[in-house]
């Protein structure tokens, strides 16, 4: 019995080491035949590196003072005094271009001893914009280039290679595959761009979080003059700010007791901020899922069960007539309703004319599962079809 | 009372008030600020999730645990994106305040965090999910067997759904003409009937489900009869 399960035992082992010898060297025929056809696409196609252009133009503000009186409305309304949309509720001295007409008015003085500020703006070009920038620049005549069938305007614009955007796309192309690789099995490229994901995904969200809501509602109620110079220089006065910032505190009291999760003692503390977190959540969804699912819900299954559409009969005239179709949707939508909600009052025993209703209700549950399911299947092919793309179009460029 | 009652209290109060505000003009204000104080408590969540992965990663990584070095690339990948979020690493300037750094715009391809959420984030979530088509496409293979008459319906409208929003539709029924008696038989038509009118029914009498659920739950909370919550700490 014994010489029986160690010649199984032996067996498996060998099985394992077999599979385990198959299993490398399948990759390696992969990664092999992967890096020859990856290589012949880099060096004997064109366009084959997926460099990625960019189109640069570069901005400048210089700093200027309002001149009170000069423009009435100026320190009122000051966010028409910027050349774009943040306002500056605060600011008597305002960024703008160094061509802005309202130098020449006197509205806005120039302010000495202050650098002006340049940077540069990219905007990503798609193959056949970089394309089309290309022609024109090889051109270099001014007249206008032809690449396919669209005339381009003649001015190039200042377009050059984004090391970082190509680099961007090879990235973007390994972490794809590396996740596909999870097809065949666990393995650890697949490991490392997991690990990569949870890290990266946490962080964005947490950025997301302290931009979005801490800095703006919270900091900004605090310390106000500092958010205003260091984060958000176009940040409103309050009214009340002694109120907001005594108010502000609460939360980030609670805040804190959050926090206190992560301490090794007193996680009773955190039930409080938790307590804040389901009340309010309990509150909105009492009153919403009301208002918008209970009610709203109802009020659209309560159609009339003969629907009428507008026709116009032989002569031209406009006639009201039944629509068999409508009704027959009214019809099905209201007993669909109607016997699922039966199916699910559990109160009763589901017998005779209820069963009935029951188990017609569990068609209609039936039905709505089969189209959620192929409704989903369909959007997960979708974004298999976007990866696809991406890897054939945007980085081999098979297209 | 410290454990128990007041929490209690707390959430009594914060989902009465919500309620009342809805009602009453009077407490609009009141209302919103809760509201407010709810997203900072959500943010600060987000900050606790980050100190909950840094305390599991870093133990694995000073252990030297099986997988060490996954949890080590974790946490290299959240220090990365972190630091060039909160720093607005090569963030383009604000065209109003350029002299001020931090008011530039952290998201967007120049930045470096719009880079990494362009090429590393975005990619990666999008593969996760386009994978599953095919475990949902193996699980349906595996599972799906028409032995009854529910079995059957799931299958055949998923079938029908499936053809029904391909180019299938109009290779097996595009002969049919739209104006004629039997347009209805159309493939496509089919689909928009059965979502239209079956699914919907059907998904309309769950979310009256679920509202009258919510409700239900909601209401235990407020009144203090669901204290399950309190065992969290």
């Amino acid at each position: 019995m014994s010489a029986h399960s160690s010649s199984d035992s032996n067996n498996s082992a060998s099985g394992d080491s077999s599979n385990a010898q198959a299993s490398r060297w399948i990759w390696i025929a992969l990664f092999a035949v992967g890096a020859i056809g990856l290589a012949c696409n880099m060096f004997l196609r064109q366009d084959g590196l997926a460099i990625r252009h960019v189109e640069i133009t570069s901005a400048e503000r210089v700093q200027a003072r309002v001149v009170i009186g000069a423009g009435a409305d100026s320190l009122a309304k000051p966010a028409q005094l910027t050349s774009d949309a943040a306002p500056l509720a605060i600011a008597a001295k305002i960024w703008v271009e160094p061509q802005d007409p309202r130098f020449a008015t006197g509205e806005i003085t120039r302010v000495d001893g202050v650098a002006p500020v340049i940077w540069e703006t990219q905007k990503l070009l798609t193959r056949k914009e970089a394309a089309a920038n290309e022609a024109l620049q090889t051109h270099g005549d001014g007249k206008p280039a032809v690449v396919g069938a669209n005339e381009l305007a003649t001015a190039a614009p200042d377009m050059q290679i984004s090391f970082a955007d190509t680099f961007g796309v090879w990235i973007a192309a390994f972490l794809t595959l590396a996740i596909f690789s999870f097809l065949y099995r666990d393995n650890p490229i697949y490991k490392v761009a997991e690990s990569l994901l949870v890290g990266v995904s946490a962080a964005y969200w947490m950025v997301n979080g302290f931009w979005t809501t801490l800095v703006p509602n919270l900091f900004a109620k605090i310390a106000p003059d500092l958010v205003r110079a260091y984060a958000i220089p176009g940040l409103g006065v309050s009214e009340h700010p002694q109120q907001d910032m005594v108010l502000a505190f609460v939360p980030l009291t609670l805040g804190f007791m959050l926090l206190w999760r992560l301490a090794p003692k007193g996680g009773w503390i955190s039930v409080w901020p938790l307590a804040f977190i389901i009340g309010t959540t309990a509150g909105l969804k009492l009153v919403a899922s009301i208002e918008a699912d209970l009610i709203a819900q109802a009020a659209a299954t309560m159609k009339p069960l003969v629907a009428y559409a507008s026709t116009t009969d032989s002569s031209g005239n406009a006639v009201r007539a039944v629509s068999v179709w409508s009704s027959i949707g009214s019809i099905v939508g209201i007993v669909g309703v109607l016997s699922v909600l039966v199916y699910f009052f559990f109160s009763i025993e589901h017998k005779g004319l209820t069963g009935k209703a029951a188990r017609v209700g569990i068609w209609f549950l039936m039905i709505t599962f089969g189209s959620a399911f192929g409704l989903t299947v369909m959007g997960r092919i979708t974004l298999l079809a976007q990866r696809l793309e991406f890897l054939f179009y945007d980085w081999l460029n098979l297209s | 009372m410290l454990r128990r009652t007041i929490p209690i209290i707390i959430l009594s109060a914060t989902g009465t008030m919500l309620v009342v505000a809805y009602f009453s003009p009077f407490t609009l204000s009141w209302g919103e600020t809760v509201l407010d104080w709810f997203n900072i408590l959500a943010a600060v969540a987000f900050v606790l999730g980050a100190g909950n992965l840094l305390a599991v990663n870093l133990e694995k990584v000073s252990s030297r645990k099986a997988g060490w070095a996954y949890a080590a690339i974790t946490l290299l990948s959240f220090a990365a994106m972190f630091i060039f979020g909160i720093f607005k690493v090569g963030a383009v300037p604000n065209p109003s305040a350029p002299d001020v750094h931090l008011a530039g715009a952290y998201e967007g391809l120049p930045s470096a965090f719009g880079w990494m959420y362009e090429y590393v984030l975005s990619p990666l979530t999008a593969t996760m999910f386009a994978m599953l088509a095919f475990y949902v496409a193996s699980a349906a293979f595996r599972a799906f067997r028409a032995k009854n008459v529910e079995a059957i319906l799931l299958l055949g409208t998923a079938f029908i759904i499936l053809l029904g929003r391909t180019a299938a539709a109009t290779l097996l029924t595009g002969w049919i003409p739209v104006d004629s008696a039997f347009a209805v038989l159309r493939l496509d038509n089919v689909t928009t009937a059965v979502t239209e009118h079956v699914s919907t029914a059907g998904m309309r009498a769950i979310t009256i489900g679920i509202a009258l659920g919510v409700a239900a739950t909601s209401l235990r909370l407020l009144l203090g009869i669901d204290r399950s919550y309190l065992s969290k700490g």
